[in-house]
Parts: C-alpha cells; structure tokens; sequence
C-alpha cells in the first residue's frame, strides 16, 4: 500500500474543481465551521479528517448544498457559486452518499442506481408516456451505463435485490454506485466505510482507488479509519472544533503537531 | 341453484362495482400519501371541486355568477352555449394541474420539513377553503351531471342470466355506469403503475416517496414532483367526481365519499396503490353482503353506513399496516 501511495503523489495535480474561501456556518449559537478554506483539485483524492463532532460532515454538506454557510465563498471551477438547492448542485454534476446510508429501500438495486441516471436523462414527459423512439433509445443507453456500474462494483448478484434487505456493506456498495453512475465532476462520500468490518473497508479502499484512477472522478471524502485515510488520499484537510488545523499529504499530516495534539490530546500545565 | 343463491351473487357483483367506486376515491389519498407523506383531508373536496368544475363548464354556467349579481345588480347565470364533454373534461384537467400549482406554490413551498401533522392540518384549512370557493365559483345548488354514459340496469346483462335462477329470478341487475367505473378505473390503475414503474418520472416519483434526502442527492427537485404528484391526484379525483356525480348528482355530500375511503384505506394500506383496489373491492363486497346475509335480515338492516368503519376497527388491531402496507419496524 505504501508503495502505491508514493506513486499517487507523484501524479501531477489538476486545476482546482471547487474551492472553498473562508467558509462559516452557524446553527443558531454554535459554530459548526469557523473560517474555513481549502480546495479540491481535479483527479485527487481529498479527504477530510477529524475527531467527532469537528464538522466534518457540516462541511461535506456545505459543498453538496444541503447547508448554506452564512460566510464565506464556494468556487465550482473558479467561478463563485451561488446559494443553490441541493437537487440543483446534483445537477451540476456533485454527487454524494450519506454516513446513514440514504438509499431508496423499496427499490431494486438495479433501480437505485437508474436514479442516478435520472439528471441525466433528457425526454419529456410526453415522449415518456407514449414510451416510444427517443425515449426509449435513451432508457436503453441509460441502462447499459448503469450495468457498466453494477460489473464495475461487482454486484451483478443483487442486481434485482430490494435494497433494503441487503447487508450493510452492499448497501454501500450501492449508495456508491448510484452517485457514480451519474458521471460526477466531484464526487463527495461521508464515511464510506463507517461501520465495516477489515475485508470491507478493503474491498471498499479498492473501489474508491479505481473510480479515481479508471474514471479519473475527484473524490473528496471523510473518514474515521486513519490507516484507510493515509493509504488512499492524495491530499487531506484535518479539523477539528469547526476549525482547520492542518492541510497536507499525509505524510505531512501525519507529522503536524497540533494534529497528533487534536487526536492524542495534550496536557495543559 | 336456487334464486337465493344468484340474488347472492347479485349482491357480490353490485359490491364489486360500489368498491371500484371506493378504490377511485381512496388512489388519490395514496398517491399523495406515497410521495409525501401527507394524509391530504382535501382529496374529497377536490373531487367534489372537479365535479363541479365539469357541471359546470358543460353547460357554460358563469364562474362567480352570484357574487358577479350581487356587486353589479345584474342577473346573469350562463353564457348561453354548452361545451362537449370531451373539451370541458379537458378544461376541468387543467383547472385541476393549475390547483396543483397553486397548492405547491401558495401551502407546500413553505411547510417543507415540518411534521406531517402540519401538513395535515394544513390540508385541512385547503378542504374548507376549497368547499367554499367551489360553491362561491358555481354555486351551491345540486346539479345534475351527464357525461354521456347510460345509467340504469343493464338490459344485455339482464336479458342473458333472466333464464338462470328458475321463474322467480329476472337476470343480474348491474347498473351499466357502474360497469363504465370499472373498466375507467381499471384502465387508470394499470396507466398508474406502468407509468410509476417505466418512466423516468415515475422512478422521480418512487424515489421521493422512498427517501427525500436521497432523492435530492441525485438531482430530483422535490417541488416538481409535488406539482407532479398533486396534479395526477387531481385527475384521479375528476375521474371519481364525475363518476359519483353522475351517480348521485353533484351536490356537498359528493365530498363526504372521502370518508368511505378512509376504512379502505386502512384495509389496503396507505402506500399501496393495487391495495387501495383490493380494499375497495373488499369493504364494497362485505358492506353489501353484510346487509344481504345479517344486516337485512337480523339486525333491521342499514348496517352499510357503519360496516366499513368496523371492519377498519377490526383491521387496525390485527394488522395496523394494512394488507399491503409497508410493514413498520423501528430500529431501536
């Protein structure tokens, strides 16, 4: 692992995808994030780290829309992005998964991941209900995507699975697969593999290294494990209290003072 | 057989069709309650709203005709012309999209998520404010609603089982507006589920009513699909009002069938589109032929006002889900 890191870093990185500037969000008297910047460039792996409560997923959520910070400046690449509808930004071509899982659990795998496709899909409703020519050349080439997704993933076995029944990894297996079947510019996952046991979050590292290095998708993401964090991201961005306390690659994460204070904790005497 | 036995098959067959008719009404109330959440008290009154609607640009009454008197002294009531029923159904639809729009634009925009309780509440204030501005629009009087399909007994029916049932028995007596309710409402069932299971829409639509967090995540803008959702009720409540209209007259009481799709409701389960049918047909076949075998007979009869909701009663103590509801299980 350590050796493929070393060559992660060496790969050149990209113009910035978005960039955030001195991002603040408030929940009434708290702060969730305090002045916050950074950014995420094109093809790496970013990911950001903190112990619990730092605002990690506030932050993740800020970027995908589902908050608004009351300060601050989103750059979706290099041009300020204004306050959107999360359903908006989706269609800008940011896509997520959930630390709880947010799939739609009456459907079929096959059908979750087909949601995915949903912004992409371009006939009207009239087409659809005569369900003819266009409309239906486009669900079969939606489809085909889709399948390519399922074999990528490996999960051609729950393809017509209701999800709701599947065990924990495979569900995010499929959260996986419905955000990347829409072909994000930035994909955002929060905690991926939260709750996994070693052989899944493997099975999960892998998947998440070849959708950055097959499709060349920028992942940002946060994540408990830190064996997990070092081993796969090109970059990483620590918090904690809301606040930034370090930026780097791992390895000068890893040697950063105030982060081995924020997760070891220090005397104060 | 003896004709007790085919006057018992009369009574499930005359079931059946009252059921359809229970089943149209309650479609509406599962189809805003899937996507939404929302027990949508106002399904009834739109209904009668929709019925109304159509009487009334059939016979081209004009809208606000009293309050038009009243301001200006004047004394005008039609316009003078009738419109085919073909145009004025189609004009009654988009009087029903653009009831949508407003719901969403004016009540949802602003309660998004807030507890269903205030939605309810708030689908309740949507029911009177309806109820008055229908009658506001084309008065208060019963009205009768021709659309076309024959009523009464049908003759062909009659004619063919005459023979059946030895001398006493004169054939099915089944209404044939009835029969014309039943393939209607089959047909729009079956459009319902291709159209939720097929099309990119109705994959929108599953997916809100599945998770609305999720949904947004993939790009679904929840506020189309309200306008979406509320716009399919509304032509579920005009095929319901017009088919009970034509029944029973246009009048108030047309509103209060919303309450008879509350036990069927709970006997197919709020979420299930096929269930609302099979509770339609259930509480349609057991009211009738609880009245035919017990009610009539041992109990003084009329027990059809009060069956349903027993049967619901019942229901909701052995299975609160309905037979297809989604079964509730709380992770602890």
């Amino acid at each position: 692992m350590t050796s493929e890191a070393m060559q992660r870093e060496a790969a050149a990185p990209g113009v910035p995808v978005m960039a955030l500037n001195h991002i603040t969000l408030r929940f009434g008297g708290v702060t969730a994030i305090k002045d916050i910047s950074f950014d995420i460039l094109e093809g790496e792996v970013r990911a950001i780290i903190g112990p619990n409560g730092a605002g990690k997923s506030s932050m993740l959520n800020v970027i995908s829309g589902f908050y608004h910070p009351q300060e601050g400046e989103i750059l979706y690449r290099g041009k300020p992005r204004p306050a959107m509808k999360p359903y908006e930004i989706a269609r800008m071509g940011v896509a997520r998964t959930f630390q709880n899982i947010a799939l739609f659990k009456g459907m079929s795998t096959l059908d979750n991941i087909m949601t995915g496709r949903l912004v992409q899909m371009k006939s009207g409703l009239l087409a659809q209900a005569i369900w003819k020519g266009a409309a239906e050349r486009e669900e079969i080439e939606q489809r085909e995507k889709a399948e390519r997704i399922i074999d990528f993933l490996e999960i051609q076995a729950i393809r017509k699975a209701p999800v709701g029944s599947l065990p924990y990894g495979m569900q995010k297996r499929v959260e996986l697969g419905r955000a990347l079947v829409s072909e994000p510019s930035l994909l955002l996952l929060d905690e991926p593999m939260a709750g996994m046991n070693v052989e899944e979050k493997e099975d999960m590292s892998r998947f998440i290294l070849d959708v950055n290095d097959e499709f060349g998708t920028t992942i940002a993401l946060i994540e408990h494990d830190m064996g997990v964090v070092m081993d796969i991201s090109d970059r990483v961005v620590v918090m904690d209290y809301g606040a930034k306390i370090g930026d780097g690659t791992p390895d000068e994460v890893r040697n950063d003072q105030a982060v081995i204070d924020a997760y070891l904790g220090v005397s104060h005497d | 057989m003896s004709a007790d036995v085919y006057y018992g098959i009369e009574v499930v067959l005359n079931g059946l069709m009252t059921g359809v008719m229970y089943a149209l009404v309650a479609l509406g109330f599962v189809l805003i309650f899937k996507a939404s959440g929302v027990f949508n008290y106002a399904q009834g009154v739109m209904a009668l709203f929709a019925a109304q609607t159509l009487v009334g640009l059939q016979t081209g009454q004009i809208p606000f005709s009293h309050l038009i008197n009243a301001m200006f002294g004047l004394e005008v009531h039609h316009f003078g012309w009738t419109l085919p029923t073909v145009v004025a159904i189609a004009l009654s639809l988009c009087m029903m999209i653009l009831f949508a729009i407003l719901v969403e634009k004016l009540v949802l925009k602003h309660l998004v998520n807030q507890e269903p309780i205030i939605l309810f509440m708030a689908t309740i204030g949507l029911a009177y404010f309806l109820e008055g501005f229908g009658q506001l629009m084309w008065g208060s009087e019963i009205k009768r609603l021709d659309i076309g399909i024959p009523q009464g007994g049908n003759l062909w029916i009659e004619n063919a089982t005459a023979g059946l049932g030895g001398d006493d028995f004169y054939g099915f007596y089944i209404d044939t507006l009835d029969l014309y309710a039943a393939g209607i409402a089959i047909l729009m069932v079956a459009a319902l589920v291709l159209f939720s299971q097929y099309t990119r829409t109705g994959r929108a639509l599953r997916a809100v009513a599945d998770d609305h967090q999720a949904a947004l995540s993939v790009g679904i803008s929840l506020r189309t699909i309200w306008v979406i959702v509320w716009s399919i009720a509304g032509f579920v409540a005009l095929v319901a009002g017009a088919m009970w209209g034509a029944k029973s007259g246009v009048q108030f009481s047309l509103s209060l069938i919303a309450l008879k799709a509350l036990p069927v409701l709970m006997l197919g389960g709020f979420t299930s589109i096929p269930g609302a049918v099979v509770g339609g047909l259930i509480i349609g076949v057991g009211e009738k032929l609880f009245e035919f075998l017990i009610g009539a007979p041992f109990l003084g009869g009329a027990t059809e006002n009060w069956f349903a909701y027993m049967l619901a009663l019942v229901f909701l103590v052995f299975r609160p889900q309905g037979l297809f509801g989604e079964k509730i299980i709380e992770r602890v």
